[in-house]
């Protein structure tokens, strides 16, 4: 028997992670990603589970499918562009199955928080022909995660787990238990089942349509898949968070709560439909369910996507908009009084130096993602393309296609985590076929963006120990780029005139810049002297402003001052600062 | 019991996060079903960030709809008006008199609102405005400025008890900092 051992408040990601210990789970590894990284995160405090961040998402996959074929409980997480690296491993590991078990955690993304799209996962799980499991809150997501390792075992087969957002980062209530230890599975080499040749693959093909049928079954009578009866007039269907945004739109209707979405339950809503007159379908994304639903054929009325969005959340005031014509009321503040915060780069950002010489140089960036996305946006606006992870390399090879984007008037920046992830193919490509162009990695030595997480750069794992750490450069010179160097980029000068040079010389050349991130552990625990800005000095010429750090600002007489408790003590205002004029100067004392 | 909505608004790194997470164990401390909900990535490099608890018998959405918050907690008082439609008709408004200054001001020509702008908008609604910081000077520590703004808004929600949110407090600080956060709640109980 499991001890239940009391009640906490927990995020959709921890309660995932602690659903997944308790179930006894012995490995996990993924790489971070927003709404998905804190499973991980929080799974790596269990001391009795190996958590590990892999360099991308198709690793990661991998290693915990590899994992599970080994015997052990295994799980990978990702949001949900993650799952578009791992679907080569994601397709043919439905064919291998597993000896252990495997978990595979989507976080999609509905609003767009934070990411550059809004696809729906759940297509992935029919495509792959794997089940999907959607918890509608933290509770659900603890108790589905148990329960998912358990089937995964059982029917030989990896499982989707799919959260969106809200339901990721949402804090509820959950029971807590205590783990339950299962050793690892005894390994045994299986020819026909693991090695996907034609010959083999022919016959897990029919293995795996077998096994949809069965799961299928176990949807129609899932605890998962359930009818909770109301009113006959309404009977809403729906997944996931949508289910709690419903609940505040139409508390009395009849309801199908679908936990266990694929294998569709095809009977389950053959019967809900008898109890109730029309039926509508409220599910984040796509129409997913209503493709089903629809193709039943019911005498219902049936209302989806029809009237309800395709894009964003839909969150009660959204349902009540499109569905009950209650639009909601425009705002009635003057716009002129709320201010823009849009997310900026730091105090001190070590991104500010080198994106301050690309914008004085004028040049189009291919671009990627990470913080340094930021300087898409003003006073830099220093990005032409941002696309997907690893696009800036490869895409700065596209776009000189075009005989207007040369290497001499176009650069691709990448961060470092971005650049192990998936741009040192794309190096290689650009090597390969003879280009000519630079390429700026922006070696913060941590993965800022998403909370700065390790990474192969930063000499340390997920779960703390020592490991070696990449050397970018005899990497980037083992692939057979001729010109590489490190810059100082907190030396603007220096920084400025690296670039030129990069931009000149006639092949591959790669700059990286060597500033740690302002967050990271080693520049907060470094004695700070914030500088500081000379009122009588200062002529109001706003070139410090235009740098884009955040500890300066304009004062009311329309001169710059700096914030003592935020600057850091790069010094990159000071080196603006008009060499007739130098207002800015480091204040002599720690702050 | 119909389901109580209450709001955190304010700037990335002000501790909001915390004072609401403070705030949903105080709620399952007194018995009740709880739902908080933020949005973290994008928002914590300094941009506005809002956080939203609701408890009741049996909570559904974690997210709270225009008009129907029943207290708005704004740590930064321009933040206050990108709020303010959520609040409900006689819902308690309370304003940290504290202002951060976005760089946007740099090139969006804006001026940061006056207090008199902030009040302009404020003529039906019952709200207050505490210093938090000057307060948490008086105890001799800034950083539980945020706590004692909690406690402010405690006093509005009877439902939970003085007792739920110590408890809470002691499990949610450092060790070291329980009695001066605790201290901070109360003086906030006390304006
Ligand atoms: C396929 C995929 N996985 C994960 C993410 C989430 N993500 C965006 S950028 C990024 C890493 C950024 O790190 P780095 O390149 O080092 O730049 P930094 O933020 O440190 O400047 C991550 C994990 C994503 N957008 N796409």
């Amino acid at each position: 028997m499991v001890k239940v051992i009391g009640k906490a408040i927990l995020s959709g990601n921890e309660a995932i992670a602690r659903g997944a210990y308790e179930a006894g789970v012995h490995f996990a590894s993924a790489y971070p990603g927003t709404p998905s990284t804190e499973i991980l995160e929080s799974l790596a405090l269990y001391k009795e589970v190996k958590a590990e961040w892999a360099p991308n998402e198709k690793v990661a996959m991998e290693v915990a499918g590899g994992a599970a074929i080994g015997g052990a409980i295994s799980l990978c997480a990702q949001k949900h562009v993650g799952l578009n690296v791992a679907a080569d491993p994601l397709f043919s590991l439905a064919y291998a199955g597993v000896t252990g078990a495997l978990l595979i955690i989507t976080a999609d993304d509905s609003g767009m928080h934070s990411s550059q799209n809004e696809q729906d996962n759940r297509h992935f799980a029919r495509a792959a022909k794997l089940p999907l499991l959607e918890p509608v809150n933290s509770d659900e997501a603890l108790r589905m995660t148990k329960w998912a390792l358990k089937i995964s075992h059982q029917f030989d087969s990896p499982v989707i787990l799919r959260t969106t957002t809200r339901v990721s980062h949402g804090k509820g209530v959950v029971t807590l238990s205590e783990r339950e230890e299962i050793p690892i599975y005894p390994y045994k080499k299986n020819f026909e089942k693991y090695v996907l040749m034609p010959s083999n693959a022919r016959k897990l093909h029919v293995v795996v349509e077998e096994r949809l049928k069965k799961l299928k079954e176990l949807a129609e009578s899932s605890e998962w898949n359930v009818i909770e009866d109301g009113d006959s007039e309404i009977g809403v269907i729906t997944s996931g968070v949508s289910y709690n945004y419903a609940k505040e739109v139409f508390p009395n209707a009849t309801y199908l709560k679908l936990g266990f979405s694929f294998p569709f339950p095809m009977e389950k809503v053959k019967e809900f439909s008898k109890k109730v007159k029309k039926i509508i379908i409220i599910e984040e994304g796509d129409d997913f369910i209503e493709g089903y639903v629809r193709q039943l054929g019911l005498s219902n009325e049936i209302i989806g996507k029809n009237i309800l969005p395709y894009c964003g959340e839909m969150l009660p005031e959204v349902l009540k908009e499109y569905l009950l014509n209650e639009k909601v009321e425009k705002k009635t503040i003057n716009s002129n009084h709320i201010l823009e915060r849009p997310p900026v780069l730091c105090p001190g950002c070590p991104h500010i130096g080198i994106f301050d010489a690309i914008k004085k140089q004028r040049l189009s960036v291919a671009g990627d993602i990470g913080c340094y996305t930021l300087a898409a946006l003003a006073p830099w606006n220093a990005m032409d393309t941002c696309i997907c992870m690893g696009a800036s390399i490869s895409g700065l090879s596209g776009l000189m296609q075009n005989p207007m984007l040369t290497g001499n008037n176009s650069v691709a920046v990448i961060g470092d985590s971005t650049f192990i992830h998936s741009g040192i193919t794309s190096l290689i490509d650009m090597v390969y076929n003879n280009r000519k162009g630079t390429v700026v990695i922006l070696d913060n030595r941590i993965t800022a963006m998403t909370g700065n997480q390790q990474n192969p750069t930063t000499g340390l794992t997920l779960q703390g120990n020592n490991t070696s750490q990449i050397d970018l450069e005899a990497l980037v010179k083992a692939i057979g780029v001729k010109w590489v160097k490190r810059v100082n980029n907190y030396n603007l000068k220096e920084t400025s005139d690296a670039l030129r040079e990069a931009r000149e010389f006639d092949g591959v050349s790669v700059l990286i810049t060597s500033q740690p991130c302002a967050l990271t552990e080693e520049v907060k625990r470094a004695k700070k002297y914030p500088f500081e800005i000379d009122e009588s000095k200062c002529i109001a010429c706003g070139a410090c402003l235009r740098l884009g750090c955040p500890a300066i600002s304009k004062g009311e007489s329309g001169k710059s001052k700096i914030d003592p408790v935020y600057c850091i003590g790069c010094g990159m205002c000071a080196q603006v600062c008009p060499p007739k004029v130098q207002a800015i100067h480091k204040i002599e004392k720690e702050a | 019991m119909k389901t109580t909505s209450i709001l955190f608004a304010g700037i990335g790194g002000q501790g909001i996060i915390k004072a609401s997470s403070i705030l949903a164990t105080a709620c399952l401390n007194s018995g009740f079903d709880v739902k908080q909900s933020e949005v973290h990535g994008m928002a914590q490099r300094g941009g506005s960030v809002v956080s939203f608890v609701r408890f009741g018998e049996k909570v559904y959405s974690p997210t709270v709809e225009q008009k129907t918050a029943d207290i708005i907690l704004s740590f930064e008082k321009s933040e206050t008006l990108r709020w303010i439609d959520y609040l409900k008709s006689d819902g308690f408004l309370l304003i940290n008199d504290y202002e951060i200054r976005p760089t946007s001001l740099n090139y969006t020509g804006k001026t940061y609102p006056e207090r008199s702008t902030v009040e302009s908008y404020l003529k039906e609604i019952e709200y207050k405005f505490v210093n938090s910081t000057e307060e948490a000077l008086k105890l001799g520590d800034v950083r539980v400025f945020n706590t004692i703004l909690l406690g402010v808004i405690a006093k509005k929600i009877e439902s939970i008890s003085i007792e739920s949110f110590h408890k809470a407090i002691e499990l949610s600080v450092p060790s070291k900092t329980i009695q001066m956060n605790l201290k901070a709640f109360d003086l906030g109980l006390s304006l």
